[in-house]
């Protein structure tokens, strides 16, 4: 029987011949027909990283953006047919990609587009709002353990990736100053996704929470490095973007 | 409250870029139709859309990724993941592809041609007594467009599906688009593939555009693109299906280069066209 091993090799390898066993109507191996299979595979995932990596291929162009993500593709396949986590590693294999070095910020900017999508995808919870935190005694608010919104994420580059972003929501895109690092939050507040830059403060503050810190110690955290930081704004700013989900009940009863 | 079957009616591929029209407007439609890979996210938008969607038109659940034609045995996290779907929109139907698409290297995105043999024949029917199984509901298999064949073939695409649903009891998708691919591909007569085929196990009909090159020796080969309008020798032979079946679901699939919604609602209007004229025939007769 023809098994799918060799036609699966020679579906990813084009310097491999037709399988044997495969035969137009004139019972002849046919090579632009099986090439139909190769082109197929190709193309479409191609595509699925062209919708998920859009403002990527808008910075380099269609053709290099292609180019580039048919020797992802070629290297790379999905692990399974859930094609939402499919590129997850292309912003790694973009930053090790040696034509795409003349934009540092790339990768980055690829990052931020993967965390878009997780973020879209990210299971549904009831957002904490700020008015949730002022019925909460001041020493009890210290000690909270909140839970990021299964949809926050942050990205941090060194490069300008949120304006730059940004920029190429709208038409005509106005390519912004591309220095000066930025700190992007995703969440999605009500049905869609919300891009903010944020100050490293907050960032910071976002993070320690993230890694299971009470508010006290993430607030006294931060402010070792940054003495003129606010917890309690940025905490009200945070909450406000939707980036918490609600207290347990537990913690709410403290 | 769920639709729980199709109405013989045409129906249309669900886009999010239409999401916000289709709610807004409420089009006059049988069914929408979305594959079922692209709602295995946890949340967001694209199950808000649905979920509101769902309310107004009844749901065909279409699986591309299952690889029901796999040797391997299924993916039973993939089968987890569409029971939970299936679970929570209840959809009117649900279908495959008598295809395969993962294999050792990860998931291919291609619908892989199986050839016909006893022993193809007896895994096809384990997977799908499988996924019968697991569901808890009869699915329906899509029959497949192809550009090889394979050599060791010993029973024909309309016997082996047939066979399928004989042996499993699920239902069978009519691609009249994947239909004409192969049997031009294969230089076969399309016509006497629809008259062969098994209607009475038939629960949609799929509509699609080619797309048309040449093989090694320069005759033509056609591709299953669904990139365009359905195709005039297409519409012929889904006519010719319809007087044969009577009025069925009937999908008008439009997956790349996705137009405006006016443009997929004028390809509604011509099934529905083939559709009501059955009706009007049988009435008279
Ligand atoms: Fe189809």
């Amino acid at each position: 029987m023809t098994s799918q091993s060799p036609f699966t090799r020679a579906l990813t390898d084009p310097a491999q011949p037709v399988p044997a066993g495969l035969v137009s109507p004139r019972g002849t191996a046919d090579s632009k027909r099986f090439a139909v299979y190769r082109n197929n595979v190709h193309v479409s995932l191609v595509g699925a990283l062209a919708a998920r990596f859009p403002v990527t291929r808008q910075l380099v162009g269609e053709e290099f953006f292609t180019g580039m993500a048919r020797l992802y593709v070629a290297q790379t396949k999905p692990k399974g047919p859930v094609l939402i986590h499919y590129g997850d590693s292309f912003p790694d294999f973009v930053a090790q990609f040696p034509p795409a070095s003349g934009l540092p910020y790339l990768p980055d900017l690829a990052r931020l587009e993967a965390a878009w999508t997780e973020a879209y995808n990210a299971a549904d919870a009831i957002a904490l709002a700020p008015a949730d935190l002022s019925t909460i005694a001041g020493d009890a608010l210290a000690s909270l353990d909140l839970t990021l919104a299964p949809s926050t994420r942050l990205v941090r580059s060194g490069f300008p990736v949120g304006t730059l972003w940004s920029a190429h929501q709208t038409t005509p895109v106005s390519i912004p100053a591309l220095s000066g690092s930025e700190c992007v939050l995703l969440t999605r507040p009500q049905a869609h996704v919300r891009l903010t830059i944020i100050p490293p403060a907050a960032c910071a503050f976002l993070e320690a929470i993230g890694q299971g810190r009470t508010l006290g110690q993430a607030a006294e955290a931060v402010l070792t490095v940054f003495p003129d930081f606010d917890p309690g704004a940025a905490l009200v700013g945070l909450a406000g973007l939707g980036a918490f989900t609600t207290l347990t009940k537990e913690l709410a009863d403290v | 409250m769920p639709f729980d079957t199709l109405p013989a009616r045409p129906g249309l591929g669900l886009k999010p870029q239409h999401y916000a029209q289709i709610l807004a407007n409420k089009p006059d439609l049988g069914f929408f139709e979305v594959h079922a890979e692209n709602y295995m996210g946890e949340g967001g938008p694209p199950h808000r859309y649905l979920a509101a969607i769902c309310e107004n038109y009844p749901l065909s659940l279409h699986g591309v990724g299952l690889s029901i034609g796999g040797e391997a045995p299924l993916d039973r996290d993939h089968l987890k993941r569409l029971r939970a779907l299936v679970e929570r929109y209840q959809p009117a139907s649900f279908s495959e592809h008598l295809a395969w698409s993962s294999h050792d290297e990860g998931y291919l995105n291609d619908l892989l041609p199986v050839p016909y043999t006893p022993q193809t024949l007896d895994r096809v029917v384990s997977h799908v007594d499988e996924v019968q199984q697991v569901l808890g509901r009869r699915m329906l298999l899509e029959n497949p467009s192809t550009y090889v064949l394979f050599e060791e073939s010993t029973i024909e695409e309309v016997d082996f599906l047939a066979a399928i649903a004989d042996r499993t009891g699920c239902g069978l998708l009519l691609d009249v688009n994947n239909v004409m691919v192969s049997a031009v591909n294969h230089r076969l007569d399309p016509v006497a593939y629809i008259d062969r085929f098994p209607v009475h196990h038939v629960g949609e009909i799929h509509l699609a555009g080619y797309d048309e090159t040449t093989d090694d020796a320069g005759e033509r080969l056609l591709i299953d693109a669904h990139g365009s309008r359905v195709r005039p020798d297409v519409f012929e032979r889904y006519r010719h299906t319809i007087i044969r079946t009577g009025a069925l679901p009937t999908l008008i699939e439009w997956d790349n280069n996705v137009p405006a919604f006016d443009v997929l609602m004028d390809e509604v209007r011509l099934v529905g066209e083939v559709l009501d004229g059955t009706l009007n025939r049988r009435l008279a007769s």
